[in-house]
């Protein structure tokens, strides 16, 4: 594996973005970051600026009008990038699937790499999310590196 | 062919070392807050992720401008330790500066702009109290050569000390630390999405972060100044200004534009003219 390959996976940056949540997964999601669980011992760091990002948490349901802002912040994020949805409100919808303003879930705007269910999902569970969605981005560079070489 | 050999040794070790220092510091900085840190290497690790990313530009203007940027500061750490000339070495660093300021205005996003002229602010606010530093030199030696500085036997902390506590202060605002860290905030602070580098990205991102680590060794190279011979001792002051520093950075909070400038130009100032004034007399 190579020296960047090996970077990617021990330094993520993650934009979190809230579309409509109760804020319960998006609190979890910062208590991450507090001495608790210390993710920046994984090189992990909240960046609020997708152009430096890799991952991009989700959290809350998507309507029509963040419909729009998601895509912007997902187009806005340089290649290779994973997305998580956190909490059910993002996998599907959550207790307001149906609802006559709610889309549904992440995936209805954007490809969703990780679903982290849970309401709220607990902070353990965010962050085995997270390190899922690093092997999907090595998978993903190894897959690029692959068609490259061909 | 010796100059040449410092050149290289600046070029390669400057970064290596900053990018160390810059570990140290997130690690000490996460033990004084209670948590564990990332690993020493981490710097490199995002350094390294940041050069295999796609390369998303908003114009070919931003580019010339970190270029320019990191040249510029390489340009300013060699002429330190070849000997040359403090003021100009001051001069340079300004150059350096602009160029990361022009390279945030060249884009339209409002972050990055108001980010730039931040900067701006804190230039205005440390160049007085380096060029009083460049002219106290000069009162004590003769001269502005740093080579002259190293051939004066007795350290110039004894005859500086107030212009030391004015570099202390000032060396904050180019550390980017609290109570300071207006322009560009290097971890996890979203005050402006970033600031100055919100328009970089990628490979970009990589050369600025690049610039900022031989940028830290500049500046902890001007604190080393104070007590060149022995050069050890002068090595030791630069690790234990740069401890204060990170002790600074997280008692502080972060403060107004018009609050730094402010302070660096009453406290500043008024130290570096009395401890002037009293070397005069």
């Amino acid at each position: 594996m190579g020296i960047i390959q090996k970077s990617q996976l021990k330094s993520p940056w993650v934009l979190h973005y809230d579309c409509s949540s109760c804020n319960g997964c998006d609190i979890e999601i910062l208590a991450s970051l507090t001495p608790v669980y210390d993710i920046e011992r994984f090189g992990i760091i909240n960046t609020g600026n997708p152009k430096h990002a890799d991952v991009l948490l989700v959290t809350g349901g998507v309507n029509r009008r963040n419909a729009r802002v998601l895509k912007n912040l997902y187009n806005q994020m340089p290649e290779p990038k994973v997305v998580v949805a956190v909490g059910s409100c993002a996998c599907t919808g959550g207790v307001f699937y149906n609802c006559y303003n709610i889309l549904g879930g992440v995936d209805q705007v954007i490809p969703v790499d990780v679903y982290v269910p849970g309401c709220a999902a607990r902070p353990e569970a965010i962050i085995d999310g997270v390190v899922l969605g690093l092997q999907k981005l090595k998978e993903k560079t190894q897959m690029k590196s692959e068609e490259v070489a061909k | 062919m010796r100059e040449l050999v410092i050149i290289l040794l600046v070029l390669i070790a400057a970064p290596i070392v900053g990018g160390l220092l810059s570990g140290i510091d997130r690690i000490i900085t996460a033990r004084m807050q209670g948590r564990v840190g990332p690993p020493l290497l981490q710097p490199f690790y995002d350094v390294g992720k940041l050069l295999g990313k796609e390369r998303i530009l908003v114009n070919q203007r931003q580019v010339l401008w970190a270029i320019g940027y990191l040249a510029l500061v390489i340009t300013s750490l060699a002429m330190l330790c070849l000997g040359s000339d403090l003021l100009i070495i001051v001069f340079v660093m300004a150059f350096a500066a602009i160029c990361f300021v022009l390279g945030g205005l060249s884009t339209k996003s409002p972050y990055s702009h108001i980010g730039s002229q931040r900067e701006l602010l804190q230039m205005l606010s440390y160049e007085p109290v380096l060029i009083l530093l460049a002219i106290g030199v000069f009162l004590q030696n003769k001269s502005f050569l740093v080579k002259d500085i190293f051939a004066r036997p007795e350290p110039l902390l004894f005859s500086l000390p107030l212009v030391f506590v004015a570099v202390l202060l000032i060396l904050t605002i180019k550390m980017r630390k609290s109570p300071f860290d207006l322009s560009t905030c290097h971890h996890a602070h979203q005050e402006l999405v970033q600031g100055i580098t919100t328009e970089y990205s990628g490979p970009y991102l990589a050369l600025i972060e690049l610039t900022h680590w031989y940028e830290l060794v500049l500046v902890l190279g001007l604190v080393v100044l104070f007590w060149a011979q022995p050069i050890w001792a002068g090595l030791l002051l630069a690790l234990a200004a740069f401890f204060i520093e990170l002790v600074i950075d997280n008692i502080c909070a972060r403060m107004t534009w018009s609050w730094m400038v402010k302070l660096t130009w009453t406290v500043g100032i008024i130290l570096c003219l009395v401890n002037l004034g009293f070397n005069l007399i």
